[in-house]
C-alpha cells in the first residue's frame, strides 16, 4: 500500500516525460515522415543523399572521429600521470584540469578564436620570432582544434575516474608475476579503464558529430557540417520537414555509434548504460 | 642497476611534468590571453596599449550583456530548483517501482542525456510552436527537461544505498510520512540532491544548442548572446565578461569542492 503511494511521487515526472520528452520526439518523427499536406513520404529522409548534405555528413563524421581520437590520445597519458602523482595536493591538480569544463562553452570558443585570428596571438607570436603567419581560422583544422579544446576535459574526467578505481594491488600483482610495465599497461591498466574510455568517447564524439556552433564560429561559414545544414533549414530556410528528416538521420547515427561503443564495454558499467 | 633505475624514473618524472605542462598551457593559454586582453587599452589590436578598466565599465553598462546575464540567472536558478524537486520526487518513486515501470522511467531519463543537443532542441521547438510563442517560458521548460535526469541519476544511488526499513520503522512508530521523510530519508539522500542541484546549475549555465532553438526572438541567455555577438566579431567587453565569469566559476567551485566540512568532492561523472 505504502509502496504504491510512494510511486505517485514520480507522477509529475511522468507528465514531464510524456509532454516534453516523448511528444517532442513524436513531432520530429511526424515532420520527418509526413509532408505539409499530411501524406506519408520518405523524401525528407532521402535528402541526406543530396551531394551537399552527404558531403556535410561525411565531414561531420571525419571531424568527429578526428576530434575523438586526438582527445583520447591527449587525455589517456594525462589521466595516467594525474593518477600517479605522488603529491599532497593531487585532488587540486586534478581540479585544475577539470576547471575549463565549467567555463561557458561559448567563452572557450571565443578564447580559441582570439588565438587563431589572422591578427591574433598565434600569428603575432610567430611573426615575433620571424616565422610566416599561418591561416588556421576558417579551415576544418580550426574546427577540430576548437572541438578538442572544448571537449578534452570530458575525455580526461571519466578516464581519470576509472583509473583512480584500479587497486594498486593489481598492478603490484602483475609485476610480482613477472609482467613488465608494458605488459602491465596493456593487460591490466587498459582493460580496467575500458568503461572510462567508452564514456569519454561518447561524451566527446556525440557533441562533436552534431555540433554547429563551433564550425560556424571557427569555420567562418566555410566548414559546413550536418549540424549547420540542419540549423539553417530551421532558422533560415523554414524547411522544417527537410530539417526534421536530417535530424532523424543524425539521431540514427548517434544511436549506431552508441551501439558500437557499447559493444566494446564488456562489463557494462560504462557511461551510456547508467544502470 | 639501482642507479640506472632511478635515472629512468627521473626521466619519466620529468617527461610527465613536461606533458602536464603542455596540456595545462593548451587549456589555459587562451584563458590567460583573454584575461590579459580584458585590461588592454586598445580596441582591436592584440598589442598592449596600457592598463584600463574601461571594458569592465562597458560590460556592466551594456544593455545586451546585462539583460542576457539576468535571463541566465533566472533560468538557471528556477530550472535548477524545479528540476531538483521533480527529480528527487521521481527518484523516490522510481526506487519503489517494479522492474518494468522502472525500466520505462530510466529509459526515458536516458533520452535527453544521450540524444544530440541539436535534436533535443529542435524536437522541443517543433512542439512548443504548436501551443505558444517561443520565449522565456519555453527556454525554462527545456532547461528543466534536460536537468531532471542529472538530478535523478544523483539521487537514485543514494536511495539504493539507504536502508529501506528505517523509513518504514519510523512510520510504524507513528511518524507521519513527511516527518519520517525529513528525519530518516532526507539525511541519507541530502548529498545526492545537492550534487544533482549543482549538476543542474552547471548544465543550464553551459547549454547553448537547446536554448538556441527554444528561445525565439528577443530572449537571450549568455550563451546565445555570445553566439550572436561572436558571429559579428569580437568585442573587448566580452573579454571582461569572460574574466568575471572565469573567476566566479573558480571561486564557486573552490568553495564547493574544498568546503571545510565536506569530506568528498562533488565531482560526478556526467553521462
Amino acid at each position: 500500500m505504502n509502496k504504491l503511494k510512494s510511486q505517485f511521487l514520480a507522477g509529475p515526472y511522468l507528465v514531464w516525460i510524456i509532454g516534453f520528452i516523448i511528444l517532442p520526439l513524436a513531432m520530429i518523427l511526424y515532420y520527418s515522415f509526413f509532408n505539409e499536406d499530411g501524406s506519408f513520404t520518405l523524401e525528407n529522409i532521402a535528402t541526406i543523399t543530396d551531394p551537399v548534405n552527404l558531403k556535410a555528413m561525411g565531414l561531420s563524421l571525419e571531424l568527429g572521429v578526428a576530434c575523438t581520437v586526438i582527445c583520447l590520445l591527449l587525455a589517456y597519458p594525462l589521466a595516467m600521470i594525474l593518477n600517479n602523482l605522488q603529491i599532497k595536493n593531487q585532488s587540486f591538480v586534478v581540479f585544475i584540469f577539470m576547471l575549463p569544463m565549467w567555463m561557458n562553452f561559448m567563452l572557450r570558443i571565443l578564447a580559441w578564436k582570439l588565438l587563431l585570428n589572422k591578427n591574433g596571438v598565434l600569428n603575432t607570436l610567430l611573426m615575433g620570432i620571424g616565422l610566416e603567419p599561418v591561416t588556421i581560422l576558417n579551415t576544418p583544422a580550426a574546427v577540430v582544434f576548437g572541438m578538442v579544446y572544448d571537449y578534452l576535459p570530458f575525455m580526461i574526467l571519466p578516464i581519470y575516474n576509472s583509473m583512480a578505481r584500479i587497486k594498486k594491488d593489481y598492478i603490484e600483482a602483475a609485476h610480482d608475476l613477472g609482467a613488465n610495465s608494458i605488459t602491465t599497461f596493456f593487460k591490466v591498466i587498459v582493460p580496467l579503464t575500458v568503461s572510462g574510455i567508452i564514456s569519454g568517447i561518447v561524451m566527446v564524439f556525440v557533441p562533436a558529430l552534431t555540433s554547429f556552433a563551433v564550425s560556424e564560429l571557427l569555420g567562418g561559414g566555410k566548414v559546413l557540417l550536418i549540424g549547420n545544414i540542419i540549423e539553417e533549414s530551421f532558422m533560415q530556410g523554414m524547411q522544417w520537414n527537410v530539417g526534421s528528416g536530417l535530424s532523424f538521420v543524425l539521431m540514427v547515427f548517434v544511436m549506431i555509434s552508441m551501439a558500437i561503443t557499447n559493444a566494446f564495454d564488456k562489463d557494462g558499467e560504462g557511461g551510456t548504460a547508467v544502470w | 642497476m639501482v642507479g640506472n633505475k632511478s635515472v629512468g624514473a627521473k626521466a619519466t618524472n620529468i617527461l610527465s611534468k613536461a606533458y602536464m605542462g603542455l596540456i595545462f598551457l593548451f587549456l589555459y593559454l587562451p584563458i590567460f590571453v583573454l584575461i590579459i586582453l580584458s585590461f588592454n587599452d586598445s580596441k582591436t589590436r592584440v598589442e598592449w596599449g596600457g592598463f584600463t578598466l574601461k571594458w569592465y565599465v562597458e560590460c556592466f553598462t551594456s544593455e545586451t550583456i546585462m539583460s542576457a546575464f539576468a535571463t541566465t540567472l533566472q533560468i538557471t536558478l528556477i530550472s535548477a530548483v524545479v528540476s531538483t524537486i521533480i527529480g528527487t520526487m521521481a527518484a523516490m518513486g522510481i526506487s519503489k517501482m517494479r522492474r518494468n515501470s522502472r525500466t520505462f522511467y530510466l529509459g526515458a531519463t536516458n533520452i535527453p542525456l544521450l540524444n544530440a543537443d541539436i535534436v533535443t532542441g529542435i524536437s522541443m521547438m517543433l512542439l512548443f510552436v504548436k501551443f505558444m510563442d517561443l520565449g522565456f517560458v519555453t527556454v525554462l521548460i527545456a532547461h528543466i527537461t534536460f536537468s531532471i535526469p542529472y538530478v535523478i541519476l544523483n539521487v537514485l544511488p543514494k536511495l539504493k544505498a539507504a536502508n529501506q526499513s528505517t523509513y518504514e520503522a519510523a512510520l510504524d512508530l507513528g511518524a507521519s510520512p513527511l516527518y519520517a521523510f525529513y528525519k530518516v530519508t532526507w539525511p541519507e539522500i541530502r548529498s545526492g540532491v545537492f550534487s544533482g542541484f549543482l549538476m543542474a546549475v552547471t548544465m543550464s549555465l553551459d547549454d547553448f544548442s537547446i536554448t538556441y532553438f527554444t528561445k525565439g526572438a528577443g530572449v537571450n541567455t549568455l550563451s546565445t548572446m555570445l553566439y550572436t555577438e561572436l558571429r559579428k566579431g569580437i568585442k573587448p567587453e566580452l573579454y571582461a565578461l569572460s574574466t568575471i565569469l572565469f573567476f566566479t566559476v573558480l571561486i564557486l567551485l573552490l568553495a564547493v569542492n574544498y568546503h571545510p566540512t565536506k569530506k568528498t568532492t562533488a565531482k560526478v561523472e556526467r553521462v
